[in-house]
This record gives C-alpha cells, structure tokens and sequence, in this order.
C-alpha cells in the first residue's frame, strides 16, 4: 500500500488510491470505506454545516450522509468525481433536515427581496495579496469563520459549495436546486460582502501581525 | 457581445465570473482595461480573489474535536453487520431454502389439499405431524396428545388424527403440543448455533442514536 501522506500530498496519486478504493469497497471491502472518506470528513461537515448552522446538527447530517453513501457505494459511477457525490449526498441530507424544521417558506420571501436589489461594495483599500500563512492563526481562522458565519443562507451555501467545497457553478446548482444564474448571482455577493468583511477586518487588527513590509499596509 | 469600455457597475456585477473565467473574450479584454485604469475596482478584484483563495484554504474547514472517531465508529458497526450478512448468507440462504421447502412440504401433508380450514385459530398447528393420533373432548375446541392432563371432560374421547382435528377447527393444547412441537423442531436439522440476528438488530438500532 503506498505511503498515506505520499497519497495525500499528490492529488494524482490520491485519485488513483481512490479509485481503487471505490472500487475495492463496491466489491465488498467495507473495511475500506472510512480510509475512503477521511479526506473528505471536515468538507462534509463543513458543506452540513453552511446549511444546518448548528454544529451538533451538522455533524448527524454529515456522519448520516456518510452512512448513505457507504449504503449507496455501489451506485457510485466512476465518471463523477467522488468529492461532489459525496457533498451531494450531505447537502441533501442538510437540505432534507431543514425543511423539518420548516424554515424555508419565510426564507424564500426574504431571497426573492434580496435578489432584486444590487449589493454595492463598500471598502475600497488597495488590497493586495494576503498570505496564506495567516492561516496557521487560529484567531484570523476564528474571525474569518465569523464573516462567513454572519451571511445570510442562501449566500453562505452557495459560497461554501463553490469556494470551499469547490463544487462548479453547475454541480453547486444541481446540489441546491436551483438555477446556474441564481449560483452566479448569490455567489457574487457572498464573495463582496465577505471582502468588505474582511477589509474592515484589516481596519479592526485581523492581519496584524502578518509579515508585511514595514511602513507597507497590505492594502 | 462587449465592444470598448465599461463602467464600474457592469465591472462590480461580473467581478465573480471574472475571476471564474465565465466572461466571454470581449468583456474580459475591457474589464482588463478596465482595471488597468479604476483603482477602486482593482481593489475589488484583489480583495475578492483573496478571499477566494483564503476560503478556499484546506485550513479553513475543521469538523470538530472527535468527528472522525466518532464517524468511524460508526461505519464500523455499519460495515461489521454488513460483513457477517454477506459471509452468514453463504450458507444461510441454502439452509433457509430447505427449511422453505420442508415447511411446505409439511404444511402440504398436513392439510387435506384444498381444503379450508374451519378456524383461523388452527393455523398454529401446521406444524404439528398431520398423522399424530390426538385426542379431543366434547364440547370443547382444543385437541391434546394423549394423556395430556390438561383434558377437562375425559368421559368423552375422541381419538382421530392432528390433521383431522385441524381439519374439523380444533385447535392445539398450548401445553402439550408445545412439547411436541419443540420435539418435531429440534429433528428436522435446525442449525446448533443459529445466528441471533434479533440480537445484531437490536445493536444496530441501539448505534442509531449516537
């Protein structure tokens, strides 16, 4: 068996474990599955997480999707990407959950309001490129998780099935159920209100100890 | 199609398909343009390419402390059922087969072919040997092996066979036919260690709710 942070580290040699993998446990090597879907588990639970909000719901809708894609493997065909099968079955799960709970008839109204107006940005500051170091702080990590946590539903899906999930605008649109413009539509503004989010947040002292040049604002 | 400039509202609203490259040739030329001249837009650009990139960091998604444990405990369990199903029913579907067969066969003989029976409560003495003398008292509706102390009226007996008895409504002593019926299972090849498949059910519905 090759080395598993080889594995990990080569997205070639992932794709190859990983069809072998399908291909074992399809044939009955049910042992295999969660070595298949560990790479996977923070992106469903993530992708759950966008649309229930709640993290203990979340994580019963994404270890439940698992169990159904373990149940359903077999149906699995080896022209799709195993990712998105994967994040398409845990948006249904979240989805499906949701509707009990019976939420979505007053969101709807709100979507339909939102849509119709232009979202205009607000911070205009040079940015420039932030580095992905800023990343290893867990507090830059917190205050981003903030921004995204304080959009509204139907920006927040969209945004994490297209840019964290990396779902495409069609695969984003099938998993949500709705049309390819509202994905462009709601995607813009998610992706505006976040970099106003986060210009402020530059303003509040998020990237402060970043290594920027000195006398230099990184934007 | 885009021909020549535009302006900083057309270039805010394809900003995100810009950067998707869901702009067609024409309209990514003038917004390149575009951008070489307006700061203000630039900077939209900028700011939203990174927090494209920033978001689209692995870092940015944790599930929480325990997940994946928790997640494999439960395929697990999944699995492991799944896996004693798949090498239990290597065997277990031909030892179901001919105990389906045999049941029928005895359920057959047991009944006079095509013919109803007179209560729906005799329904629980088809497995009983249809040609077991039993014995039946007057006035009532139950049928007993011989010697069966459970008898209230022994003054008038009737002997004839379970599939008669049966066959006219009597139904089994739940006494001494349990002890016959019990006698007639235990000879007819039932496996020594069957598997408790009640009791995997019971694991498995008992997981569900973690």
């Amino acid at each position: 068996m090759a080395d598993p942070e080889m594995v990990l580290n080569n997205p070639g040699a992932r794709t190859t474990r990983e069809q072998d993998l399908i291909a074992e446990v399809q044939r009955g090597q049910n042992e295999l599955f969660y070595e298949l879907v560990r790479p996977y588990e923070r992106r469903v639970y993530a992708a759950a997480l966008a649309i229930l909000r709640n993290p203990t719901d979340a994580e019963d809708a994404a270890q439940e999707a698992m169990l159904k894609a373990f149940a359903n493997i077999r149906q699995f065909r080896a022209e799709a990407r195993f990712s998105t099968w994967l994040i398409q079955i845990t948006v249904n799960e979240a989805l499906m959950r949701r509707r009990r709970e019976r939420t979505v008839v007053m969101e709807g109204i709100d979507e339909r309001r939102e849509e119709e107006s232009e979202y205009a940005p607000r911070e205009f500051a040079d940015w420039r490129e932030i580095p992905s170091e800023a990343l290893e702080r867990k507090e830059v990590r917190l205050k981003l998780a903030e921004a995204l946590a304080s959009l509204d539903r139907k920006y927040r899906e969209v945004f994490v099935l297209r840019d964290m999930e990396q779902l495409n605008i069609q695969e984003t649109a099938e998993a949500l159920g709705i049309s390819v413009a509202s994905v462009k539509t709601r995607l813009l503004r998610a992706r505006l209100i976040l970099r106003d989010l986060l210009a402020g947040g530059w303003e509040r002292g998020w990237f402060s100890r970043l290594p920027f040049e000195k006398g230099t604002k990184p934007w | 199609m885009v021909t020549g400039q535009v302006n900083c509202e057309r270039v805010r609203q394809e900003i995100s398909n810009y950067l998707d490259g869901e702009v067609d040739s024409a309209l990514r030329g003038a917004m390149d343009a575009h951008f070489h001249a307006c700061n203000r837009c630039t900077s939209v650009l900028e700011g939203t390419r990174n927090v494209i990139r920033l978001y689209g960091d692995e870092r940015m998604i944790e599930a929480p402390a325990g997940f994946g444990r928790r997640l494999e405990k439960r395929l697990a369990r999944s699995a492991h059922g799944g896996n004693r199903w798949s090498v239990w029913s290597t065997w277990l579907v031909p030892v179901a087969a001919v105990a389906l067969i045999a049941g029928s066969l005895r359920v057959a003989n047991s009944l006079t072919t095509g013919e109803p029976l007179k209560s729906e409560h005799a329904q629980a003495g088809q497995n009983i040997p249809p040609d077991m003398m039993v014995v039946v008292a007057a006035d009532t509706k139950v049928f007993h092996a011989a010697g069966c102390t459970f008898i209230h009226n022994k003054e008038k007996l009737t002997t004839l066979t379970a599939k008669e008895a049966m066959r006219q409504g009597y139904v089994p002593c739940l006494r001494c036919m349990r002890k016959d019926l019990e006698t007639a299972e235990a000879g007819h090849g039932a496996p020594a260690e069957w598997p408790d498949l009640d009791a995997d059910a019971d694991e498995d519905r008992g997981s569900g709710g973690q």
